[in-house]
Order: structure tokens, then C-alpha cells, then sequence
């Protein structure tokens, strides 16, 4: 199906339905119920997840594929987002123009720190793009301060241009759309207890990022994608093989840096708004957290990474200490303060901690990601099932892997 | 001429701080072949452990003053520092005023208990990684150390004042025979200037003049063959180790007074740390204390009215610039070797 | 006319002379052998030829065409491959992706960025690579993970990579390297037959005189960076210059 084998098109399919049933994978728990704050079925989330998973898909080409480890990605999103918000100020609501060029934007930008940082490998790579992206950063707060709005960053106003839209009245806040759909507009169907929330704005995000990872796998199982592979694995054997494997490199950096235009792009399309702090380091190290988590080099990896951080960015991020003790209550007093006190660290504003706890735990335990992690558990269960009939089958299944 | 010599002198202290943590990262990468990101989470814990150490000293229990009362003609409550109880008010407030100087007895042995754990516990099994996974795991206990300390102090920065006796400033112009007034230079930045030079002085001291600093520079240089003459180099690892964790942990303490901590501050100073360790020359020990004054000092200079002027915005981004000319025309960094990570 | 001509090369590191004045001259079809003690600079001459070194001066031509300053693809691109003195492979991928690699590179060129079509769908390069494999017995390893193979497979794959471009000139250095007796004469034996089919002319360093020996039809003797012999096997042997050298040069 569309030029791919049947295990990626199998992978495909998955992930096409998971974006699509979203507005009821997310929302599994009734309204009212108290398991309604693991909910995650609301349009910002939503977009957000599946906006992420776009970045992380970018970066996994870049580092999944080649190796080199960029601490500056962020940037590309950042200058993607301003590029976007400038569209909309000056040409049009409609959110198209603004995907386009923040994409194009983007590219430009990391064309130019890719050919520089590409000169130099290993950890001088990742410290070259580190500094590119901290000095977007302080330049975006300072000097570039009107171009970017520094400190307050970028929105629409009612008086901008808009050349090829209709003036706005005074006091209409200005709302993106798609040819006339409101990016925050959404459907709520209501079954029984259940609400769930189809929004146009996440719908848009979700088609860019079938299609970014449908791209993605393309580029995976292409030629380019097999000479990236190479230079992780030997840039030398690569070069006297007469591959020159910069090309190749910039490629991909550049293609990466597109993502993250795109997600950059895409996240001024749902909130019309850029500031610096979409460029900062510890934004960078989020992606690569993401890609890590799930698995770099992995096809779903990323995915996974970006969904699970973001949504328990967002639960975990909410729960309180007055929810940690109704979930307690059923303990004895003291038992669930002590409980509570445990717990609370991690909670609500404690959600970095738990993240640096859980990258770490990853990158010691399991440097594969979730995937490696899920075909771990997969392979658990396969050598138990061929333990039990291992007499008829163990010499069958030995080779179909 | 004032000028020159002024921005010279406010680019030291900073200089200094980068200086310090640039030169435990590369002791760390130097000896074990390890990327530290952690390494400016343990200049943030040297910080906190001065204004830990002046919390303690302030801790108080309530006393009824009977000669004194509030303004309903109560007996007025006041707080006294448990230190009272021990060494009398005289020497308790000149304790309670020395915390930051004290500090640095106490933040030794934290920070050398520190650096061991976390090298027996977390570095050790990361040697034979790739730098990238050195890189991550680092960067995520760098993220679990700030977080911690956040939870436990709060945000906001807290100001943790000099001793009295430093809190004025140095009249160098007139020292130097310019017009008074003309320099002006706050003694607390002297003292961290000195302060860094004697502890920049004393590791190279240290490495240069004794048998346990030959061995490990005998192994920063070659490893595998020191490990073949049946030294024992992982153990003296560990101790180095221990030492960048002091280093970095002693240049936060004495920094204190100069910027208020707060959690974030070893982020701030590791990203450039980690530029002036680059620029400096990954593994080499002089470029890492070279390149951070000269950065110290440049970014001092790139904050003058007169630069910012010409160039505006340009201390913002002069050290990554500075860090980008010199990576491409000088790939090895200032005072590099060849063959330090390269691949 | 020779297919590989050395001219007076030169090449200093420092103050220390590696290379003086090195002429050399193989022919096309031929297994041209450069053997010398420890320290002569076969290796260094070696990286003269596939662009890893700059010669300070003299040229180096191969094919009618000169090699100096050309990048190590570039090279390649003319028609050099090389094997190394410990395999150079691509360790993270299967034996039939390795083999892959350096199809593409040879049709086309060094840098195409063909992300479009799948490389399961590229049938030529499938086909020519799995011949490749057949052809050097590897057939049946073709999904492994390379670097999960012995050190005399990858010795092979790393062959039958260079092989797969049909280069007109294969360098070899010391592809008998640490190998025991019987692995040394299976690599004689495959190195004569692809002489015999394919023709492709080699230039082999090499320490083990038996290996030598056995497949050279022409030796250069280098000895302190420079060649004091070129001649015929037969001839080699007995050469009191040679003696000298080996003899003299350790002692």
C-alpha cells in the first residue's frame, strides 16, 4: 500500500486509526467520574500530542538515523513559529500560508546551522547547534525584539494588515481558520456520561502527522535512508566506498529541521501566538527526551516518546494534593499521609522530576526506548508460550524471527 | 583607559565561574572520558549548601523579651538564633555574618561525598557508553538535581549576603592613578577572583608536584597503557571525580553573594561552561581555565554602551559566536590535542 | 605504462621523512605486492593512494588520471577500492545491506539522495548484491547483523564489498592479518580466483611472506620510506638488498 511493505503499511494503518479514534482512545472515563482527570480527549492536548509526535518524527530522521545528536532543534520550531504568526499577521487568517512558510522558514534556517555545524562530529556537533539555538534565543529576547515581540512575544492584533483578508471589526479577536473553520472550533457528541470532543484544529494537526510519518517511513526504508543508517554505523567505511556522507547528513538535517517547522507552524495555527521560550535549551532536550523514550531509530518510537511525555506532562501536571488523598482516603491516616508525602513530590509542579527520574531510568535500563521495551515483554511472552509446548513447536518458531 | 580596566575586572568574576566549572568538566572528561551535563547542577548544590549552612546558623526559637514591648504594651516575642544559646550574641552574629566564607568547610566533604556517589553509582557503568547516552543520562540527573532542590528551597532566588566586611567597594582608579571613583570594584569580587586562582592554582599543583597527579596525568594522556604498568587508575578516577565535584561545588559556594541562587543557576552556567570547555580544548586543563577568562572577559566587553552601540545585542551572543569561529577554524579549540574526540 | 604510477612521492610528518622519493609502477592485471620491515611506510603509502594522505610532492596517477587532492569518495568513484588491515563494515546493518551500500555508490555516484523508491524495490542492486554474496559463500548469511559474524566473515563481507563495485584496482592492507594458517590459505585462494575470474589488478601489503609469495606477480621492497626493489618474485628472494633490509633494518 502506497509504495510501502506490508509491515509498514500495517504500522501506518495503526497509527491512522489512533489519530482518527483519538477523541475516544483519550476519553475512556465517564465525565463525572473520578478517573475523568486521566482524560485526555481535549482539543489542546490532543493537537499538542499529535503536534510533537510531528517534531519528534523530524528528529529521529536526523538523530534515529545518522546519530548526530542536535541539542538546538528547538530553534527550527521557534523560527518555524515566528515565521508562521508573521504570516498570519500580514497576509491571512487562513492558517495554510502560515503551515507553508514556517515550514520553508525553518528549512532556510537549519540549511544555514547545518552546514556550518555538520563541519565537526560527536559531542562538537551537538555543542555547535546547542549554541546556535541559545543564540536564537537571546537574540529573539533582545535585539530582534521586533520581529519577535521579546518578552511578550507575537500574536495578531485586529489592526494588522491581512492583505488578502476582509477587515476585522474592532474587538473581534483575531481567529485562525481553514477556509472558513475556526481552528478551536469542535463537535461534542454526548454518549451517556461520555462527552467527547472532535476539533478541527487537532484534525489538521493529525493529517500533518499521518503524513509526516508516512514520510518518515519512506525516507526509512529508501536508499537515502540506508546510506544515513551507514554513516551511524561507519562514516569511514562510507567515505572509501565513494559515498561523501555530508550531503547525506545536511539531508537530513534539513529535512529534520522542516519537522520542526511544520510543528512549529502548526502550534501557531492552534494558539496564533510565538515566543522565545518555544527555543530554549531545555525545549531542545525535550525532544530528544521524547525520541529517546520511545526509541531512536525506531519508526513508532518517537510517537510513542512524544504521546506519553506530553500526556503525562499534562495528568500529572494536575493532580494535587487534595486528589493524592481522596485516592488514599481508604487507608488509615496516618498510612496515607505517609502515602501522600511520598507521592507529592512527583505531582502537579513536580513533573520535571519524575520526567528526569523516568529519562534516566530509560537511558539505563532501557537505551532502546519503549519499543525496545515492548518487544522485551513481546519476547517474554514468546519464550514462555515456547517453553510450555517447546517439545512441537520450539524447533518451527526458532527461525521466523 | 578606565574603561578597559574596568570591564577587564567585572569580566574576571564571571570568568572565574567558568573557569572553575570548565576545569572540573574537564578533569571529568580528561580522566574518566565522560560528558558531564551534570556538572553545573553541582555548582547549584555548592550554592545551596552555603545558604543551607546560613539557614542553619539562623534557625531560631522564640523568646519573650520582657523589657521590650510591642505596640499594645505586650511583652514582645523575639526570635534568637539557637547559635546564641552556644557561643553568646557577639560571636553568634559574626558567625551568622561569616556563613558564606563558613560554607566552605562545610560544602568539602558534601561535595566530595557527592561526586563519589554519583560516579560509584551512576558514571561507573556509563564508561563504556556512547557519549551521546553519557550525554542524556547526565542531562536527566542534571533535570532530578535542580528538581530537588526546588522542591526543598523554592524558586525565588535567595539572597545570601557577604560578610559586612566585604560589602564595599575597591576604589581602583585612585590605585591606579586615575581620577577617584572612576573604577569602582566590590571587595567580594576581588576575594572570588582570588578565591578561584588559589583553587585553579592548587589542582594544577596538585596534578603537577604529586605522585597521585602524575598517575592521572600519566592517564588522561594514555590510559590503557597506565592501566598496563598495573596501576590501579579507576580508583584515582573516582577521587578526581570527587574533586571536580569540590571544584564546581567551592566556585558555587563563593558565588553566592555575587548572584542570588536559585535552581536553575547550574543550567545557566553549564551551557557556557561546556562553550568555554570547547573553545578551550576538549581534555585540555589550561585551555579550560584560559578560555574561560578570555570569554569572562569578552562577554565584559561586549556589554560596554559603547560596543552594544556598534553591535547591538551582541553580549548575548558573543561567547556561542566566539565558540562557532573557533570550533570551525580551529577544530581542536585553543590549547586542544589532537585525537580528544574526534569521532 | 602502468595502471598505478608513483612518481618521487615525498611525505613528511613533522620533522620525520616517511615517504623519500617513492616510485612505483603496477600493472593492470596484475598482484603487485609492497613488503617491507616495520616502519618502511607501506601503510603510509598506502593512504597516499586513497586520498586519507596528501603526498608533499611527485604524483600520484592511476588510470591516466592524477589522485592528489582528491577526497576519499572521489577516489573510490575512479575505480579504487580498499580493504583494511581490520574490516571497515558497516557493523548495525545486515550482510545484504553492506553489500547494498556500495552497489548504489557505484550507480549512482556519491550523492544521490534517492529517498523516493524503496530499497527493497531497487531489483538491480538486490540482484548484483545477493550474486555478490553467492558468489564469496555468504548466501546464507545475508540477514545477519554484521558485526554478530566472526572476524574472518567480516574479513569477507568487507571483500565482497569492495568486489561488488568492480573496482579496476583493489588495495589490500595485510588481509591476512591475525588470521590462523587455514583462514591465510582460504584468503590466498579466494584472492587467485578473483584474479582469475575478474581480473582486477591488486596492490597487497603484506608481512606474511608465504601470502606473498604465493600470489604476488610483482614486489616492491620499501625499506626507511623509500623502494630499493622492484622486481619479480623469483628474484626477490634471494636479493642481498632485501636481505639487508630485513636483516639489517631490525637490527
Amino acid at each position: 500500500m502506497f509504495g510501502l511493505r506490508k509491515s509498514d503499511s500495517v504500522l501506518l494503518l495503526i497509527v491512522i486509526a489512533l489519530t482518527v479514534f483519538a477523541p475516544f482512545i483519550l476519553n475512556p472515563f465517564p465525565e463525572n467520574s473520578v478517573m475523568a482527570q486521566f482524560n485526555a480527549g481535549y482539543p489542546d492536548l490532543m493537537q499538542r500530542l499529535v503536534i510533537f509526535g510531528i517534531f519528534a518524527i523530524g528528529f529521529n530522521i536526523l538523530f534515529g538515523l545518522t546519530g548526530y545528536l542536535s541539542f538546538g532543534h528547538a530553534a527550527f520550531l521557534g523560527v518555524g513559529s515566528y515565521a508562521g504568526v508573521w504570516m498570519i499577521k500580514l497576509l491571512t487568517l487562513n492558517v495554510i500560508p502560515a503551515i507553508v512558510v514556517s515550514v520553508i522558514v525553518a528549512g532556510a534556517f537549519s540549511l544555514l546551522v547545518g552546514w556550518i555545524s555538520l563541519r565537526r562530529s560527536g559531542i562538537y556537533f551537538s555543542i555547535l547547534t546547542l549554541a546556535f539555538a541559545q543564540m536564537s534565543y537571546a537574540l529573539a529576547y533582545s535585539v530582534l525584539t521586533p520581529i519577535t515581540g521579546g518578552e511578550t512575544g507575537l500574536q495578531p492584533k485586529v489592526a494588522d494588515p491581512r492583505i488578502l483578508d476582509a477587515a476585522l471589526e474592532e474587538g473581534v479577536t483575531p481567529r485562525a481558520n481553514l477556509f472558513g473553520m475556526f481552528m478551536n472550533d469542535s463537535y461534542e457528541m454526548v454518549v451517556g456520561g461520555w462527552i467527547f470532543t472532535f476539533n478541527v484544529g487537532y484534525y489538521i494537526a493529525a493529517i500533518c502527522m499521518v503524513f509526516a510519518f508516512y514520510l518518515s517511513i519512506r525516507i526509512f526504508r529508501s536508499p537515502f535512508g540506508l546510506m544515513l543508517r551507514a554513516v551511524k554505523s561507519n562514516q569511514q567505511r562510507l567515505n572509501y566506498t565513494g559515498i561523501e556522507s555530508k550531503p547525506y547528513t545536511l539531508a537530513a538535517f534539513v529535512i529534520s529541521g522542516m519537522y520542526a517547522g511544520l510543528a512549529g507552524g502548526l502550534l501557531v495555527a492552534m494558539d496564533t501566538q510565538a515566543g522565545a521560550e518555544r527555543m530554549f535549551w531545555t525545549a531542545s532536550g525535550e525532544v530528544v527526551l521524547m525520541t529517546i523514550l520511545g526509541g531512536a531509530g525506531t519508526l513508532i518510537g518517537p510517537v510513542l516518546g512524544a504521546g506519553f511525555i506530553k500526556y503525562f506532562e499534562n495528568i500529572v501536571s494536575k493532580i494535587n494534593a487534595n486528589i493524592l488523598e481522596t485516592w488514599f482516603s481508604f487507608m488509615p491516616d496516618g498510612i496515607s499521609d505517609l502515602f501522600v508525602g511520598l507521592i507529592y513530590p512527583f505531582i502537579g509542579k513536580g513533573w520535571h522530576l519524575t520526567l528526569g527520574i523516568l529519562f534516566m531510568l530509560v537511558v539505563i535500563f532501557l537505551p532502546g526506548g519503549l519499543v525496545q521495551g515492548g518487544q522485551k515483554i513481546a519476547g517474554m511472552f514468546k519464550n514462555k508460550k515456547d517453553g510450555s509446548d517447546s517439545a512441537t513447536s520450539s524447533a518451527s518458531a526458532a527461525p521466523a524471527e | 583607559m578606565e574603561a578597559i580596566v574596568l570591564q577587564i575586572l567585572n569580566g574576571l568574576d564571571k570568568g572565574s565561574a567558568y573557569a572553575l566549572i570548565a576545569l572540573g568538566l574537564t578533569l571529568i572528561f580528561g580522566t574518566l572520558g565522560v560528558v558531564n551535563f551534570a556538572h553545573g547542577a553541582l555548582f547549584m548544590i555548592g550554592a545551596f549548601c552555603a545558604v543551607t549552612l546560613s539557614k542553619i546558623l539562623t534557625l531560631s526559637h522564640v523568646v519573650i523579651d520582657a523589657t521590650k514591648k510591642d505596640f499594645l504594651g505586650n511583652p514582645l516575642k523575639v526570635e534568637v538564633p539557637y547559635i546564641y544559646d552556644f557561643v553568646g550574641e557577639n560571636a553568634g552574629n559574626i558567625i551568622i555574618d561569616w556563613a558564606v566564607p563558613l560554607s566552605i568547610l562545610f560544602a568539602i566533604p558534601i561535595m566530595v561525598l557527592i561526586g563519589f556517589i554519583m560516579e560509584r553509582g551512576l558514571i561507573k557503568h556509563f564508561y563504556k557508553r556512547p557519549h551521546a547516552d553519557q550525554i542524556l543520562v547526565t542531562f536527566g540527573l542534571a533535570i532530578v538535581m535542580q528538581e530537588v532542590i526546588k522542591y526543598f528551597y523554592g524558586a525565588n532566588p535567595i539572597p545570601t549576603p557577604a560578610p559586612e566586611a566585604f560589602k564595599g567597594s575597591l576604589d581602583f582608579g585612585a590605585m591606579l592613578g586615575f581620577e577617584a571613583n572612576s573604577i569602582i570594584y566590590p571587595y567580594w569580587r576581588l576575594v572570588y577572583f582570588s578565591f578561584a586562582a588559589v583553587i585553579i592554582g592548587g589542582v594544577f599543583a596538585f596534578l603537577q608536584f604529586t605522585t597521585f597527579g602524575m598517575v592521572v596525568r600519566a592517564g588522561m594522556a594514555d590510559r590503557e597503557t597506565v592501566g598496563l604498568l598495573g596501576i590501579n587508575i579507576d580508583k584515582r578516577f573516582t577521587i578526581m571525580f570527587g574533586l571536580a565535584a569540590a571544584v564546581a561545588g567551592l566556585a558555587g559556594v563563593m558565588y553566592t553573594p555575587i548572584n542570588s541562587p536559585n535552581y536553575h543557576m547550574g543550567m545557566d552556567f553549564l551551557v557556557l561552561s561546556f562553550v568555554v570547555v570547547v573553545v578551550g580544548g576538549m581534555g585540555s586543563l589550561s585551555g579550560a581555565v584560559l578560555a574561560g577568562f578570555l570569554l569572562g572577559i569578552l562577554e565584559s566587553f561586549a556589554s560596554m554602551t559603547a560596543v552594544l552601540e556598534t553591535l547591538p545585542g551582541i553580549n548575548q551572543i558573543i561567547i556561542y559566536l566566539v565558540a562557532i569561529i573557533v570550533l570551525l577554524t580551529r577544530p581542536r579549540g585553543l590549547m586542544g590535542k589532537a585525537g580528544v574526540m574526534e569521532e | 605504462m602502468g595502471i598505478l604510477e608513483v612518481q618521487n612521492v615525498n611525505k613528511s610528518f613533522g620533522g620525520l621523512k616517511a615517504l623519500t622519493n617513492v616510485n612505483l609502477n603496477v600493472e593492470e592485471g596484475m598482484i603487485h605486492a609492497i613488503i617491507g620491515p616495520n616502519g618502511a611506510g607501506k601503510s603510509t603509502l598506502l593512504n597516499c593512494f586513497v586520498g586519507r594522505l596528501i603526498p608533499d610532492t611527485g604524483a600520484v596517477t592511476f588510470d591516466g588520471q592524477s589522485l592528489l587532492g582528491k577526497k576519499p569518495h572521489e577516489i573510490n568513484q575512479t575505480g579504487v577500492s580498499r580493504v583494511f588491515q581490520t574490516p571497515e563494515i558497516f557493523s548495525d546493518l545486515t550482510v545484504l545491506e553492506n553489500v547494498m551500500i556500495p552497489c548504489f555508490a557505484k550507480r549512482d555516484g556519491s550523492y544521490s539522495l534517492n529517498a523516493i523508491k524503496a530499497v527493497g524495490n531497487e531489483k538491480d542492486i538486490l540482484e548484483k548484491a545477493e550474486q555478490m554474496l553467492v558468489d564469496v559463500n555468504m548466501a546464507d548469511k545475508r540477514d545477519m547483523v554484521a558485526s554478530s559474524m566472526s572476524r574472518g566473515d567480516k574479513r569477507r563481507l568487507e571483500m565482497a564489498m569492495c568486489l561488488s563495485q568492480d573496482p579496476k584496482l583493489l588495495l589490500l592492507d595485510e588481509p591476512t592479518a591475525g588470521m590462523a594458517r587455514a583462514d591465510t590459505n582460504n584468503t590466498i585462494d579466494l584472492l587467485a580466483e578473483i584474479q582469475e575470474k575478474r581480473h582486477i589488478t591488486m596492490v597487497v601489503i603484506e608481512h606474511d611472506m608465504h601470502v606473498v609469495f604465493s600470489l604476488a606477480q610483482k614486489i616492491s621492497v620499501l625499506a626507511q620510506g623509500t623502494v630499493i626493489v622492484e622486481d619479480l618474485p623469483e628474484k626477490i628472494k634471494g636479493h642481498p638488498k632485501v636481505q639487508e633490509a630485513y636483516l639489517g633494518g631490525a637490527h
